[in-house]
């Protein structure tokens, strides 16, 4: 504690008192405070085991990752070594106590195992990743475009911009998808405007279709695109443009060695917030995409419903966390690395 | 640099007497480096510059200077092609340059800003423009290196811009515009983000640089310390008008009206009207002074004609000795407040027509007491030379 047993708590009032009026005050309620038996004896209790103010606040977001995010990974990757069994719930014990005292240990890796030996597996997580990365790909050649209009675009316009990029995130999701089933099916919207407008006969087939599901995550995603891009590009000195100019450089080559370099980040941040949600997606393939259309997040969800395998599709959850974590904290360390070279 | 600096050192070598007198000018012959004719620029309703005519001589340094928003900027700014004149041209060397981007002008500029391409480092900042244009990469690492020299950023070369000091970058981006030996260099307020010493001493170098080079610099600024100390000729600006274009001295001495006079060093302007004329000289009967002023040698005025004499605080003496009544050339006040710098003491004085005038004395004594002081009554005379009439 702060103040020795016997000093008088007055003398701190008086102290602190003759500060800036707020400053004075604040010390001046907190010297009052203290005065307090449960409230002094708190703060000593929190002081001894190593928490101030400032710890408190740093802990926040760490709790919250604790207690939302590791936890349930935890109960996840605990069910992916039980084993399926007819029950409520429907998967083995991890730990067991038997009669006698002792302690059962049950695991197997058996779950990991089969998921290597069927390739319905193995081609959906494969099948998911050039799904997403393609879609990733055509979100960031709509979303940049997109992005680089809205910061050109005059000042008073930028707000409108932003909420028409922002609003549709106001309707449900499902809806959305499910939308987009009215304007793709055959006697659809875009059939029907297609065929009016004489550019095509025949109506074309493109929903369930994996061209159904590009469009689908491109639309939905494309927020997740342009905000962080529009962002990034935001800060970018304009007069950096005029510089390359200056020294006899076209604004297209401009674009693609100072714009581009410098949006990098963005482009990363914005990938990234495409990419991931999208191998794991799930609503998208399973409204829009065909019977064939292989993606991890169904056959997670056929596993888990349709099977009642949970503990396979913990497994399957848990390896897709690894296909995607691996890769990512790699590419931090080798930014980092690139970093510290450059400093 | 060889080929320009050959050029400089052959300019450098007549006396600094013929330097003193180098004056295209006022050369008849002389054909100028860059004319712009009757330019004008709107933006919307707003004139940013109004109807700017100027011509500048090769290897001048020339400086723009004004209040901001009085067009300097954008004057610049179409010099280097970013703005298209809404009238009138400019011509580069005889060439007439609207239409011609400014990728494809023979002109570069620095940036207030500097400007300097973050994700590179200092040696492939400067190596940009050389790329641009397809130089072979062994003169590029020449000439690169040769401008790294000359702004003595050596040690620098591998460091990003972020890593530097302020005037570390200063120099990068002055290096990277100097690089492809432009026909002009435009410098937008080259020296605004130094601090005040760094900015003197910068002020020479650019001087030196400029010699060895022997571009021509256009300057925009709005100090006129800075402007006086690194020009041949100054275009002072207001409101998108050229006011006056002279060089240094000219328009510390000879302002063509109070706007200049005002903004070149400090100044007192008494308001008066012609009464006379003894010989050469002009009278000038003024209220503000409350007696006849004699001012040096001067035009023709019409009698009753109203002008502006302006009088610069350290060609007035201050004395409290009262000289004999009816003394032309003599006002008289009150000390109203004293500034003392060390090498000058200020006075500000009160005249008895209620005006304040400042009178800047040197301080040629070691004396700690001044024999002047709060309240005394003064007395402020100057000779006639001193007195410049204004019309304007």
């Amino acid at each position: 504690m702060a103040t020795p047993p016997h000093s008088d708590p007055a003398d701190k009032v008086a102290l602190v008192s003759g500060d800036t009026a707020n400053a004075g005050a604040l010390a001046g309620l907190h010297a009052r405070l203290m005065l307090f038996p449960p409230y002094r004896l708190t703060g000593d209790v929190l002081k001894r085991l190593g928490f101030s103010g400032r710890s408190a606040v740093i802990a926040i977001p760490y709790v919250w990752l604790l207690a939302f995010f590791l936890t349930p990974f935890l109960i996840v990757l605990k069910i992916s070594f039980a084993e399926t069994v007819v029950a409520i719930p429907p998967y083995t014990a991890l730990i067991t106590f038997a009669e006698n005292g002792w302690i059962a240990f049950h695991a197997t890796l058996d779950n990991y195992t089969f998921l290597f030996d069927d390739p319905l597996y193995i081609n959906s997580y494969l099948s998911s990743l050039k799904i997403a990365s393609i879609a990733t790909l055509i979100t960031l050649s709509v979303g940049y475009p997109i992005a680089y209009g809205m910061v050109r675009s005059p000042r008073r316009w930028r707000f409108a911009l932003l909420m028409l990029v922002i609003l549709p995130f106001w309707t449900s999701f499902l809806i959305r998808v499910y939308a987009w089933i009215g304007i793709l099916k055959k006697e659809g919207l875009l059939n029907l405007a297609l065929i009016n407008l004489g550019v095509i006969s025949e109506p074309l087939t493109i929903l369930n279709t994996d061209t159904a599901v590009y469009i689908g995550i491109v639309y939905s995603y494309l927020p997740f695109m342009v905000l962080p891009l529009y962002a990034n590009l935001e800060k970018m000195d304009l007069n950096l443009l005029e510089a390359a100019a200056d020294l006899g450089c076209r604004p297209i080559k401009a674009f693609w060695v100072i714009t581009i370099p410098l949006s990098l980040s963005g482009i990363i941040a914005g990938c990234f917030l495409v990419f991931i949600p999208a191998v794991g997606e799930f609503v998208i393939p399973d409204l829009l995409g065909g019977s064939e259309t292989l993606m991890i997040g169904k056959t997670l969800w056929s596993e888990f419903f349709y099977n009642r395998d949970w503990p396979l599709s913990s497994a399957v959850a848990v390896l897709l966390l690894l296909v995607l974590v691996i890769p990512i904290v790699l590419f931090q360390r080798i930014q980092e690395r690139n970093a510290r070279a450059e400093a | 640099m060889s080929d320009v600096g050959t050029a400089a050192n052959a300019a450098r070598s007549g006396s600094s007497a013929a330097r003193q007198r180098w004056a295209p000018w006022n050369d008849p012959n002389e054909k100028p480096h860059v004319q712009i004719v009757g330019v004008t620029k709107r933006f919307g309703d707003f004139v940013a510059v109004d109807n700017v005519s100027l011509d500048i001589y090769k290897r001048e340094f020339f400086s723009l200077l004004g209040p901001s928003g009085c067009g300097k900027t954008t004057l610049l700014r179409m010099l280097a092609g970013f703005e298209t004149p809404s009238e009138g041209k400019i011509l580069l060397e005889g060439e007439d340059m609207s239409g011609v981007p400014p990728y494809q002008r023979p002109v570069n500029m620095m940036f207030q800003s500097y400007a300097l391409f973050p994700h590179m480092n200092v040696e492939k900042n400067i190596a940009f423009g050389l790329k641009q244009d397809g130089v072979p990469k062994e003169e590029i690492d020449r000439r690169v290196a040769e401008v790294i020299e000359m702004v003595q950023l050596g040690s620098f070369a591998r460091r990003k811009p972020h890593q530097l000091s302020g005037g570390q970058r200063q120099r990068v981006a002055l290096a990277r515009s100097l690089v492809k030996k432009p026909k002009m260099l435009l410098l937008d307020e080259p020296l605004g983000a130094l601090d005040k010493n760094l900015r003197t001493q910068t002020q020479f170098e650019l001087m030196n640089i400029q010699e060895e080079t022997g571009i021509t610099f256009v300057i925009v600024t709005h100090d006129q310390e800075e402007a006086m100390t690194v020009s041949s000729r100054i275009a002072v600006m207001d409101h998108g008008r050229i006011a006056q274009v002279s060089t240094p001295g000219e328009l510390y001495e000879f302002p063509n009206s109070r706007y200049v006079a005002d903004f070149i060093g400090e100044v007192n302007i008494l308001e008066g009207r012609v009464s006379g004329r003894e010989g050469d000289h002009m009278l000038v009967q003024s209220a503000d002074a409350g007696c006849v002023i004699e001012t040096g040698p001067s035009g023709d005025e019409p009698e009753g004609r109203q002008v502006w004499v302006a009088l610069r605080p350290e060609k007035m003496m201050i004395s409290k000795e009262a000289p004999p009544p009816g003394t032309r050339n003599c006002i008289a006040g009150e000390v109203w407040d004293i500034g003392y710098l060390g090498n000058l003491s200020i006075y500000h004085v009160k005249l008895d027509s209620g005006k304040m005038a400042t009178v800047t004395q040197a301080n040629m004594a070691r004396l700690i007491e001044r024999p002047i002081t709060w309240e005394e009554r003064v007395y402020l005379t100057w000779t006639p030379n001193a007195a410049v009439v204004l019309q304007s």
